[in-house]
C-alpha cells in the first residue's frame, strides 16, 4: 500500500516535470537562497521577482501578455546549475539570469546550441562583450575588467595621477569570478607602474587569517576585494581587525551591499565599493512597488529587502530584461516572444535617461546602447561608501570610465582564442 | 516460489563459481542489460539523462572505485574528490594536447594517470593505518586540489582557470559539448559503467581480491599466510584510483562541460563518494549501485516533488531536501548498519522461502 502510494506520487512527480506552455513570458531565475552565498542571492532573487510583480500586477505584462516567473535553486552549485538549466529550458526561457560565474561558464556553450540568452549582469565571461563570438550572451552595463580598471581609475584620481611604485593588493574569491579581473590588473599594472599582489581566498571565504597576515606583512597601500556570500563580511572584519584604512579597501560591485558591512558595525564605516547602479529606495519606482507589490503581499521571499544594494541590482537586472523583451517586441511585431526573439530584443537594447525616467527611476543607471560588436554596455560604475552611523551607503563619485581600448583588446584577444578553439566564425546574427 | 535455487543444477566448477549463480539472478541481469542498452536509449529524454541518469552512472564509477579501496581493501580514503579532479584535468590536457585522439582513449588514459597519482598517494599507507591514514589522504585532497587551482599549466593558462570539453565524436555522434545528445551521453557513460562494474567484480572474485580482503580482515594474518601487503593495499590503490579517474574524466567531459578544480572536486564530493559506499554497502558491488541511487536521484526526485509537484517555495524545499536525507541516512544506518546491499541480501533470503516461510 505505501509502495503503490510512493509510486503514485513519483509518477504525478514525473508527469509534472514536463513543460507547461501557455501564452506567457517565461522568465526563470536561477536563484540561490541556501547555501555559503545565500547572502547575497535572496535579495537579488526578491528583487528580480518583485520587479516582475509589478510589471505584472500594474501594466499587466509586457505588451498585453503576462511574465511567468519561475525559481529554480542552484545554491551557487554548477552542478545543480546544470539540473536547473536542464529542467526550464524546454519551457520556453525567455533569458537566463544564473548569478554565477561558474554557472555563466557552463551554460554559455549549451545555451548557445539552444540559442536562448543569457544576461550575466555585470559577472560572467568578460570576452562575452564580443556579441561576434558570443551571439547569446550579454553581460552589459559593465564587466569585470571595466570594474578593475575603474578600481585603478579611482585610485589614479585620488593620487593626482600617480601611482608608481604603490602596492595594490587583490583579495579574491579563488574562483573564475575572483580570477577574472587579474590578467587586466596585470596589465594595468605595468603600464602604471604599482607593485601588483595576488592574494586568493578559497571558497566559502570564511578562513582569511592566513590571507589578512600576509597583507600586514606586505602592507599594500590599497586592497582591492573581489569576493561574494559570506567571503564579504569576514574580509572587511578581518580589515578592521587589523585597522586596515578602510577608505584604501575597495570592493567590486558585489562586494558592496547592507549586508556584507552590517555584521562588522562601525568598524566598516569608510569602507567602498563599486556599484552599478544608485542606492536607497528615494526613486518614484518604489512608491509603485510598494503599492502594487509590498501593500497587496505579494512581495517575494521575507519582503524585507527591499532597498538593499542587491536588491536594486535584481531590480535593475529585471528592469533590463523587461525593456529587452519590450525592444524584441517591437523589432519582431508579436507580443508572444521566442528566446531568439528576445535575443534580438537584448542585442538592441537601448537604455536612455527618458526611458529611466519614464520608468521610474531617474538617474539610477547609466544609459547605454547594445551591439553586435559592443555587448557590455559602456563599462562606467560608480564608488560606493558605507556610512556606518547612517547605516546606509553613500555615493561619492560620478560615473567612472573604464580603461575602454585596452579592455576592448584583451576583449578581442580572448574571445577570438575562445572561436579558434571552439570553431565560431565570427559574425553577427541577422 | 520464483526466486528458489532448487532445481538448478550445476555441472561444471566454472558454472558453479559464476557471478550469478543462480538462474533466476542471472535472468534478471541479462534483462537489466538488456533494457538498460537497448531499451532506455528509446525513451530517455534530456531533462532525465542530463538531471539524474548520467550522473547517477558516472558517481557509480566512482563508487565501484572507492568501494575497492575501503569495501575491499579496508583502506579509508578521504582523496576521492581530489583523485576525480586528476581524471578531468588528466582527460582536459589530452584532449586539448591531442584533439584527434578518441574521446574514449583520453578517458582511458585520465583513468591510468589517475591511477599513477593514486599509487603515489597510497604509499603512506604501508607504514599508516585507519584514521591516520584518512588524514593523510586529506592532504592529497587538498593538495592536488591547490595543485590545480594555482598551477596555470593545468587549465592551460586560461585566465579564470576554468577548464571546458571541446565537442568529441564517438562512432560521429557527439558525446561532450554542447552538442551531445541525451542519447550519447547516456551511452558513452553505461558502457563505462558496465566495463567498469564487471572489472571490479571479476578483480574482486580473484586472486587480488582475496588479497585485499585479506588485508582489511587482519593484515598481519594476511602477511604471515604470504599476502604481499606492499603489492595488495598498492593494486588497491591504483584500481580504486582508476575508477575514480574514468568517473572524474566522465563528470568533467560528458556530464559538466565546464569545471574548476574547488568548486567541482572539493571535499564535499570526497564526502559524497564516501557516503554513498557507506550507505550503500561496503564491500559490495551491487551496494556502489545502490548508495549513488540513493544520493543522486533521491536529492533530485525530493526536489521535483517538492517544488514541481506540490509548488512550495525553493529555498524552503532546498532546506527541507538536505534535513529529510540526512534523516533517511541516519534512520538507514540505524535500521541496517551494513548499507543497501545487505538490506537487499535479507530480502532475497526471505525470497527464497516465499510464499511458505518456515
Amino acid at each position: 500500500m505505501k509502495m503503490t502510494k510512493l509510486a503514485a506520487l513519483l509518477t504525478a512527480t514525473m508527469l509534472a516535470a514536463g513543460p507547461t506552455l501557455a501564452d506567457t513570458l517565461h522568465f526563470p531565475n536561477l536563484s540561490y537562497r541556501t547555501g555559503p552565498f545565500a547572502a547575497g542571492g535572496i535579495p537579488f532573487a526578491d528583487g528580480y521577482a518583485d520587479y516582475f510583480t509589478l510589471i505584472n500586477e500594474r501594466d499587466g505584462g509586457i505588451g498585453g501578455v503576462p511574465i511567468r516567473y519561475s525559481e529554480c535553486e542552484t545554491a551557487y552549485n554548477t552542478e545543480r546549475g546544470v539540473e536547473c538549466y536542464q529542467s526550464i529550458r524546454n519551457d520556453n526561457p525567455l533569458v537566463l539570469q544564473p548569478l554565477s560565474t561558474g554557472i555563466t561558464y557552463q551554460l554559455i556553450p549549451r545555451a548557445t546550441e539552444d540559442q536562448i540568452p543569457i544576461h550575466s549582469m555585470g559577472y560572467g565571461r568578460t570576452s562575452a562583450v564580443n556579441g561576434e563570438v558570443f551571439p547569446f550572451v550579454f553581460n552589459y552595463p559593465s564587466n569585470y575588467w571595466d570594474g578593475a580598471s575603474v578600481m585603478i581609475n579611482w585610485i589614479l584620481s585620488q593620487n593626482d595621477n600617480d601611482i608608481q611604485g604603490k602596492k595594490i593588493a587583490l583579495l579574491y574569491h579563488n574562483s573564475a569570478y575572483g580570477r577574472e579581473p587579474i590578467p587586466t590588473l596585470e596589465r594595468l599594472s605595468e603600464r602604471y607602474g604599482f607593485t601588483f599582489l595576488q592574494i586568493g581566498v578559497d571558497s566559502p571565504g570564511q578562513e582569511q587569517g592566513s590571507q589578512w597576515l600576509q597583507i600586514r606583512r606586505e602592507r599594500p597601500d590599497y586592497v582591492l576585494m573581489w569576493g561574494w556570500g559570506v567571503m564579504n563580511p569576514t574580509a572587511i572584519q578581518e580589515a578592521a581587525n587589523i585597522r586596515f584604512p578602510m577608505e584604501n579597501f575597495i570592493g567590486i560591485w558585489w562586494s558592496g551591499s547592507e549586508q556584507d558591512v552590517i555584521p562588522v558595525g562601525t568598524g566598516a564605516h569608510g569602507y567602498t565599493s563599486l556599484a552599478l547602479s544608485g542606492v536607497g529606495r528615494d526613486f518614484p519606482l518604489y512608491d509603485d512597488l510598494q503599492n502594487y507589490v509590498y501593500d497587496s503581499g505579494l512581495a517575494a521571499g521575507a519582503g524585507d529587502q527591499m532597498g538593499t544594494v542587491s536588491y536594486s541590482r535584481g531590480i535593475y537586472a529585471a528592469m533590463l530584461a523587461v525593456e529587452a523583451a519590450r525592444t524584441a517586441q517591437q523589432i519582431h511585431g508579436v507580443s508572444a516572444i521566442t528566446p531568439a526573439m528576445m535575443r534580438d530584443g537584448m542585442a538592441n537594447l537601448v537604455i536612455t535617461e527618458e526611458r529611466l525616467l519614464e520608468l521610474g527611476l531617474p538617474g539610477f543607471a547609466r544609459p547605454f546602447e547594445v551591439s553586435c560588436q559592443n555587448h557590455g554596455g559602456t563599462g562606467h560604475a560608480l564608488v560606493q561608501r558605507w556610512d556606518a552611523n547612517e547605516g546606509r551607503w553613500d555615493i561619492i563619485s560620478d560615473w567612472i570610465e573604464s580603461d575602454r581600448e585596452l579592455i576592448m583588446e584583451m576583449v578581442m584577444e580572448d574571445s577570438l582564442a575562445y572561436a579558434a578553439e571552439n570553431n565560431i566564425t565570427p559574425a553577427c546574427l541577422n | 516460489m520464483l526466486y528458489r535455487e532448487a532445481g538448478d543444477f550445476k555441472t561444471s566448477y566454472v558454472a558453479d563459481s559464476q557471478t550469478f549463480p543462480i538462474k533466476f539472478d542471472r535472468f534478471g541481469y541479462y534483462a537489466i542489460l538488456a533494457i538498460a542498452f537497448l531499451g532506455v536509449p528509446l525513451v530517455i529524454n534530456d531533462y532525465w539523462a542530463n538531471s539524474i541518469v548520467v550522473p547517477f552512472l558516472i558517481y557509480t564509477i566512482a563508487a565501484l572505485g572507492l568501494n575497492i579501496l575501503i569495501g575491499y581493501c579496508g583502506q579509508l580514503s578521504l582523496g576521492t574528490g581530489a583523485f576525480m579532479a586528476v581524471g578531468a584535468y588528466g582527460s582536459y590536457k589530452l584532449m586539448t594536447a591531442f584533439p584527434e585522439l578518441n574521446i574514449v582513449f583520453v578517458i582511458i588514459a585520465a583513468g591510468f594517470i589517475t591511477a599513477g597519482v593514486g599509487v603515489l598517494f597510497g604509499l603512506p599507507s604501508l607504514r599508516i593505518k585507519g584514521f591516520y591514514l584518512a588524514v593523510a589522504t586529506l592532504a592529497a585532497q587538498f593538495f592536488l586540489i591547490w595543485l590545480f587551482t594555482r598551477q596555470a599549466w593545468f587549465y592551460n593558462y586560461s585566465p579564470t582557470g576554468m577548464i571546458s570539453a571541446p565537442t568529441r565524436e564517438v562512432f560521429g555522434f557527439p558525446v561532450t559539448g554542447p552538442r551531445a545528445s541525451a542519447v550519447s551521453m547516456y551511452m558513452i557513460c553505461l558502457c563505462f559503467l558496465v566495463a567498469s562494474a564487471w572489472l571490479a567484480r571479476n578483480l574482486t572474485r580473484g586472486t587480488l581480491g582475496r588479497q585485499w580482503m585479506a588485508i582489511r580482515d587482519m593484515d598481519i594474518a594476511a602477511e604471515i599466510i604470504g599476502v604481499n601487503p606492499l603489492m595488495a593495499k598498492l593494486t588497491a590503490f591504483a584500481v580504486s584510483s582508476f575508477l575514480i579517474g574514468i568517473s572524474g574524466a566522465l563528470l568533467f567531459t560528458v556530464y559538466l562541460g565546464a569545471a574548476e578544480a574547488g568548486e567541482a572536486f572539493g571535499i564535499d564530493k570526497s564526502f559524497l563518494v564516501l557516503f554513498m559506499v557507506i550507505i550503500g554497502g561496503l564491500g559490495s558491488i551491487f551496494g556502489a549501485f545502490a548508495g549513488a541511487a540513493f544520493l543522486i536521484v533521491g536529492p533530485v526526485m525530493l526536489k521535483l516533488l517538492l517544488v514541481n509537484t506540490l509548488g512550495w517555495p525553493t529555498d524552503l524545499a532546498a532546506h527541507l531536501e538536505i534535513m529529510i536525507i540526512g534523516a533517511m541516512i541516519l534512520v538507514f544506518l540505524i535500521l541496517e548498519p551494513h548499507g543497501i546491499a545487505a538490506l537487499w541480501r535479507t530480502i532475497k533470503e526471505k525470497l527464497r522461502l516465499w510464499p511458505f516461510p518456515y
